[in-house]
């Protein structure tokens, strides 16, 4: 294999494994933290690419319009938590009916809003050749994007006050309240965050994919897997499980068909989840 | 960030929230549901009162979208005609005894069932609002036989489930004709309901081809008919060696073959092909497969909002191998996509919004009337939902009666033709397909196409060889290359 087809091969693995870090993160600090399965995480996606569509309409810089879009979705999840969500923590059943009910609202308000196809936004970078392939400069911003998440989650959970009150709250709530820290609030900042990273995975792709108002479940699917598959501690899981999924999707797409590719990706979380039932943090590591 | 303890809050108002969200989650269940009073009129006349109209988003008639503020229109008799009078629930026999109404000025129920919410609405936007404006038209021109339309129009939400609910509701509903589906397999699914009740079926979707039976007639364009124009031309402009890229279900799968076939014919051969679940969003790896097969040209039978995907990623890869498509645009993926990732596609379709005749002029005028100047685009699809409802009319006219068997043998006559907005298109009688136009189209800069050629009187050549249902009445299969 020619030295530029394997440069491109790893290209197309990095984006890939990025692509499902982004949409999976906001969803791994949701349920590792708080428990909640957000069934309308993909549609948090959708809205932060909506939102980005709108900043880019009303003459906002596209990085600019990304970035406010992270921050609605984020000021929309800490509505939707103080509405909604609080009342239900706990209640796995519940809260999934609840944001599942959310995601066919959301979905049918930005069809209400935009129609069943808006125009999209254009890819703000071009592309560069290595040998006779020729690769979009996007995916270097995905991938950075990738690790800025992963980095600024691990950072915000490990590092800052929040992020303490934050752990204290998902370990040991009544404890955590005994020692004044208002469990309710902080809960809020944490459904806020993972909204946020959600809107942001929505802005980021938002270019490289078709912004319909339903496109939300093209992601969810696999976010989910790679929560599941990732386990308690959300960003090494998210990273790793990413990394994991990632790498067997491409290689089956690569060596064998898309369809291939899609059922090992299928067969490698059952596999992991059969052996390591906890996800692949679930034995060994902390939250 | 002030941490401060507060007092926990009782459990009642926790159940009262979880029955508020139960509530709107019913609400968006049923999110087509339209407050207009109609549905409690028909309900009156409901034989099977059980759960039709608030389970599946009914909007009765054609009131749903049509602005109720232009009363010049003749539609609008229809609707008081059926709310003043709820009258004979079951005793107006429709099927058999036509001349035993000659002077009856009640409205003629017909019904529809497409997808208008959930991802495949993508689709299913245009078609229901075709439905509503071909029923519109067709009753400010004097209806059919004298009479006006009333639509039954269901939502099927994207959902298998509710389109064999919805089939079977409608069945229940005494109609003389139902338009319905979108998908193959929603097709596949309420085909055999509605030849088991002998309810006359249009399926106006472009599909796979090759179903063959006696009840369903089928104005959508088939694979035969685009490919027999778009394969040959690409192979003479861009290059024999040909990558395609497909959908992996029987539309996807079956059109793949033709393009070998074809592609084989013009001297062109296949030197790649993959399929794509419905969900992949995600083409890097493709993408780079496809330049290292370095074909001459590319071609897409992607479907569905998730493939979409796949245009903007090529753009933004720059590969510049040339793209070829016989589903781009279908979905108005030249509206959703940024113009730098469409422009330049070169697509084979019947109906163009820019093509450039007298018909098309006033179609797309009355479109624009009544569904607004700035509507994305009218789909190839919406017009074959057009070209359904005004061929079924025009042969009810022709037969002069609603009698399911007159209608059918006035349709097989082979003489039943429309002057449609891309051209003329006549049925066939034998295959049951249509005999229609197809032009080929270039994406532009501006999110729509340029048509730079058409072909007349392109006939569903495959459906014809295989199916002849004036000879064979009885076959009922779906036939595959």
């Amino acid at each position: 294999m020619s030295p530029d087809r394997i440069f491109n091969l790893g290209f197309d693995l990095a984006t890939t494994i990025s692509i499902l870090a982004l949409v999976s993160l906001g969803l791994a600090v949701i349920f590792g933290m708080r428990g909640v399965i957000n069934l309308a995480h993909g549609e948090f996606i959708m809205l932060g690419a909506f939102a980005t569509l709108s900043g880019t309409r009303n003459g906002l810089n596209i990085w600019l319009a990304m970035a406010t879009a992270a921050a609605v979705v984020g000021l929309f999840g800490i509505v939707v938590e103080r509405l909604i969500i609080r009342r239900l923590y706990g209640r796995l059943a519940d809260t999934m009916l609840a944001t599942w009910g959310l995601s066919l609202i959301m979905v049918q308000m930005v069809e209400n809003r935009y129609g069943s196809v808006t125009e999209g936004i254009p890819v703000p970078v071009g592309n560069f050749t290595v040998g006779e392939f020729s690769m979009s400069k996007y995916s270097l911003v995905l991938m950075a994007s990738a690790v800025l998440g992963v980095l600024a989650t691990y950072t915000i959970m490990r590092r800052t006050r929040y992020g303490l009150l934050a752990r204290a709250a998902t370990q040991s709530s009544t404890m955590a309240e005994g020692l004044g820290v208002n469990t309710s609030v902080v809960n809020m900042w944490t459904f806020g965050l993972g909204s946020a990273l959600a809107g942001a995975a929505g802005a980021l792709l938002a270019p490289v994919v078709g912004v319909i108002p339903t496109m939300g479940q093209t992601f969810i699917a696999r976010a989910f897997m790679a929560v599941i598959v990732g386990g308690p501690s959300f960003v090494l899981g998210t990273v790793s499980a990413s990394g994991l999924l990632g790498f067997i999707e491409n290689i089956g797409t690569n060596w064998f068909t898309p369809v291939i590719g899609q059922a090992m990706l299928l067969m490698a979380a059952i596999v992991v989840l059969r052996f390591l039932p906890q996800g692949i943090t679930g034995t060994r590591f902390r939250r | 960030m002030a941490f401060i303890r507060r007092r926990v809050r009782p459990t009642w108002k926790a159940l009262a929230v979880a029955t508020i969200a139960t509530a709107l989650l019913a609400a968006g269940c049923g999110d087509d549901e339209d407050d207009d009073p109609a549905p409690a009129a028909t309900s009156q006349q409901e034989t099977t009162p059980a759960e039709p109209d608030s389970s599946s988003g009914t909007d009765t008639d054609s009131t749903d979208n049509m602005s109720s503020d232009d009363p010049d229109e003749a539609a609008e008799p229809a609707e008081p005609d059926m709310s003043d009078e709820p009258d004979e629930p079951e005793d107006s026999p429709e099927p058999e005894p036509a001349p035993a109404e000659p002077v009856n000025s009640e409205p003629i129920r017909v019904g529809s069932l497409l997808d208008e919410t959930g991802p495949l609405n993508i689709y299913g936007t245009p078609m229901a609002d075709a439905t509503r404006l071909a029923i519109e038209s067709i009753n400010a021109n004097g209806g059919v036989l004298g009479r006006q339309l009333e639509l039954v129009a269901l939502d099927s939400k994207s959902d298998q489930n509710e389109y064999i609910a919805g089939a079977d509701q409608l069945v229940a509903e005494d109609l003389a004709v139902v338009h319905a589906g979108i998908t193959s397999a929603s097709r596949e699914a309420i085909r055999p309901i509605f030849g088991e009740a002998e309810l006359l079926y249009f399926y106006n979707v472009l599909y796979e081809g090759g179903v063959c039976d006696r009840n369903t007639f089928v104005t959508g364009v088939v694979p035969t008919q685009q490919l027999q124009v778009l394969i040959p031309w690409a192979v003479e402009n861009y290059g024999p060696r040909l990558y395609v890229l497909a959908a992996d279900y029987n539309y996807g799968q079956i059109s793949a073959d033709w393009v070998r076939e074809y592609a084989a014919e013009a001297g062109g051969e296949v030197v790649g092909e993959d399929f794509f679940p419905l969900d992949v969003a995600e083409f890097g790896t493709t993408i780079s497969e496809v330049q290292s097969a370095d074909p001459d040209v590319v071609v897409s039978v992607l479907v569905g909002g998730a493939h979409m995907s796949f245009y903007s990623q090529y753009a933004a890869s720059g590969a510049e191998i040339p793209v070829v498509s016989t589903s781009f645009g279908l979905g108005s993926e030249q509206v959703a996509l940024d113009a730098a990732s469409s422009e330049g596609i070169v697509v084979a379709y019947p109906y163009f919004e820019e093509l450039d005749n007298s018909t098309n002029a006033a179609f797309t005028a009355a479109w624009q009337a009544e569904y607004g100047d700035n509507y994305p685009y009218i789909t190839d699809l919406a017009v074959y939902v057009w070209e359904g409802w005004h061929l079924w009319a025009d042969a009810v006219n022709s037969a002069g009666t609603l009698d399911r068997e007159a209608v059918i043998a006035e349709l097989e006559t082979g003489t039943v033709s429309f002057d449609s907005p891309k051209g003329t298109v006549t049925m066939d009688g034998p295959s049951h397909h249509l005999v229609q136009p197809v032009s080929l189209a270039r994406a532009n800069d501006s999110n729509g196409f340029d048509v730079f050629e058409t072909f007349e009187n392109i006939p569903p050549s495959f459906e014809q060889q295989s199916c002849d249902l004036v000879a064979n009445p009885d076959t009922n299969e779906q036939f595959t290359p």
